[in-house]
């Protein structure tokens, strides 16, 4: 039986992860590859490395960094941050990445989804979506945020007015794009996965984005990666339910070891959800 | 002994001699027939489209030198789908080691395709499992995949049965990707490497 996924992230900036990590056996907490080897051993069922800075000087810091991880790691991982170009995906996956997941790249130039697909093949091209439920008007051109739902007053408002609409830049800035139809749209131009963060949930540890990842996952048929709020293990059954995501992807929990990643797969499995143990 | 695995258009082969290197095996990435010929291990890897690898293999004769030779071969991927007789992706005729077809996952099972993640294997037989446990899992990216037959060496399911490893004589393939397939899929690579 196909097992749902749990995905470690760790965010990556000169060739370092930047959230520290309460890993206390690793000689260098520092040090992507070794943490990404023990996750790997712990029995994560793959890694995203997502470079949050990805300048240009930095790419080299990283392609040698994706080829230590690729040395290193017997699962397979995905590198994220700054890809824009056939060339930028062909330096990764040469160096040994599995996938590569673009992002406000392919809100600028949605084509270039379709020129990775066809080049490289699907099953490596992971479209990352970044949401947030906001106030939405139509203008002229289509669709244009104003504000943001918190900051309206709910009772004056329809909530047809609301929508969840796509952000770049790490979540900072609104585009004319509704979510769900975007996230057809990408299947369509060919996308594999899907990576659905929600910015609403981001950190609040309060669970996913049930409502909305259950929604997209319905409305594409290629998988989806729920992220964004996970708090604990009740958490991700629901992701896996209620919100039927096909991997579930958290960040400090894991480094911080709030959620140590056996224990889960262990709790997730007793609760009938399909999940490959190892160890 | 002496390795080789075989270069073509088929993407990204990285991944496969990370694998090997792991292993501490040596190994010789090219698609010089004679180098070829001479190897004691040959492995076929692949991701990609079909009928664009096969139209680079004829291209270069390696349709015809494939399927004679005599070592062990390991196809893993498209490499095993190629190793069979026809693909329904772009309609390709393949190389026809394995006499099965490889056909795309019906869209219509409520079933997500491609089949992307964890699954088990099954009904395991043949030297390549030994030592694997019933069931043990694989990591698979695929769309399409190669009926149950009398090939095969290892079933997964996904919407309906399907092989997930075939072997004949001395070829064996397999649809999952042994080398990021945890030490699960490193015990498989080690187990063709013994040989």
């Amino acid at each position: 039986m196909l097992t749902k996924r749990i995905i470690p992230c760790l965010d990556i900036k000169d060739g370092r992860t930047v959230k520290g990590t309460n890993f206390v056996n690793l000689r260098d907490a520092g040090d992507p590859v070794e943490l990404g080897a023990i996750y790997a051993q712990q029995g994560a069922d793959e890694l995203v490395f997502l470079d949050i800075t990805a300048t240009v000087d930095e790419r080299k810091t990283l392609i040698d960094l994706v080829r230590k991880v690729a040395h290193a790691v017997n699962i397979p991982f995905t590198v994220g941050g700054g890809i824009s170009s056939v060339a930028d995906v062909s330096a990764l996956l040469n160096a040994g990445a599995d996938k590569v997941s673009i992002n406000s790249s392919a809100v600028r130039n949605p084509d270039l989804i379709n020129e990775l697909a066809l080049e490289f093949g699907s099953q490596c091209i992971v479209v990352a979506i970044d949401t947030r439920y906001i106030r939405v008007e139509l203008g002229a051109e289509g669709l244009e945020q104003s504000e943001t739902a918190l900051s309206a007053t709910p009772s004056a408002l329809s909530s047809e007015l609301f929508d969840h609409i796509v952000h770049t830049h790490g979540g900072r800035k609104p585009t004319a794009l509704r979510t769900i139809a975007w996230a057809k749209e990408v299947e369509n131009r060919g996308a594999g996965e899907i990576l659905l963060t929600s910015m609403d949930t981001d950190g609040t540890k309060a669970g996913f984005a049930l409502d909305l990842t259950a929604r997209i996952s319905a409305a594409a048929n290629i998988p989806v990666i729920a992220s964004g709020g996970a708090g604990s293990m009740d958490h991700f059954v629901d992701v896996f339910t209620t919100g039927k995501a096909d991997a579930g992807l958290a960040a400090s929990i894991f480094h911080f070891k709030e959620i140590d990643i056996p224990e889960l797969k262990g709790y997730l499995d007793r609760q009938g959800i399909p999940m490959r143990l190892t160890l | 002994m002496k390795t080789v695995i075989i270069k073509y258009n088929a993407g990204n082969v990285q991944s496969v001699m990370y694998a090997l290197d792991r292993i501490g095996a040596s190994y010789l990435l090219t698609d010089d027939e004679a180098d070829i010929r001479s190897a004691d291990k040959v492995i076929f890897p692949g991701v990609g489209e079909a009928s664009t690898a096969m139209a680079y293999l004829r291209a270069r004769g390696l349709d015809q030198l494939i399927p004679s030779l005599k070592q062990p071969v390991l196809g893993t991927c498209v490499g095993m789908q190629l190793l069979c007789r026809y693909s329904e992706e772009n309609d390709t005729t393949c190389m026809g080691v394995f006499d099965v077809d490889v056909r795309r996952f019906p869209g219509n099972l409520g079933l997500k395709v491609p089949h992307v993640g964890w699954n088990n294997i099954n009904d395991l037989k043949g030297p390549l499992t030994e030592g694997l446990p019933e069931s043990a899992f694989m990591y698979f990216v695929h769309s399409y995949c190669a009926d149950v037959c009398d090939y095969t060496v290892a079933t997964c399911d996904y919407g309906r049965p399907f092989s997930a490893m075939l072997q004949k004589d001395n070829f064996y393939a397999a649809q999952f990707h042994a080398e990021i397939s945890g030490n699960v899929g490193q015990r498989i690579l080690e187990n063709f490497l013994k040989l």
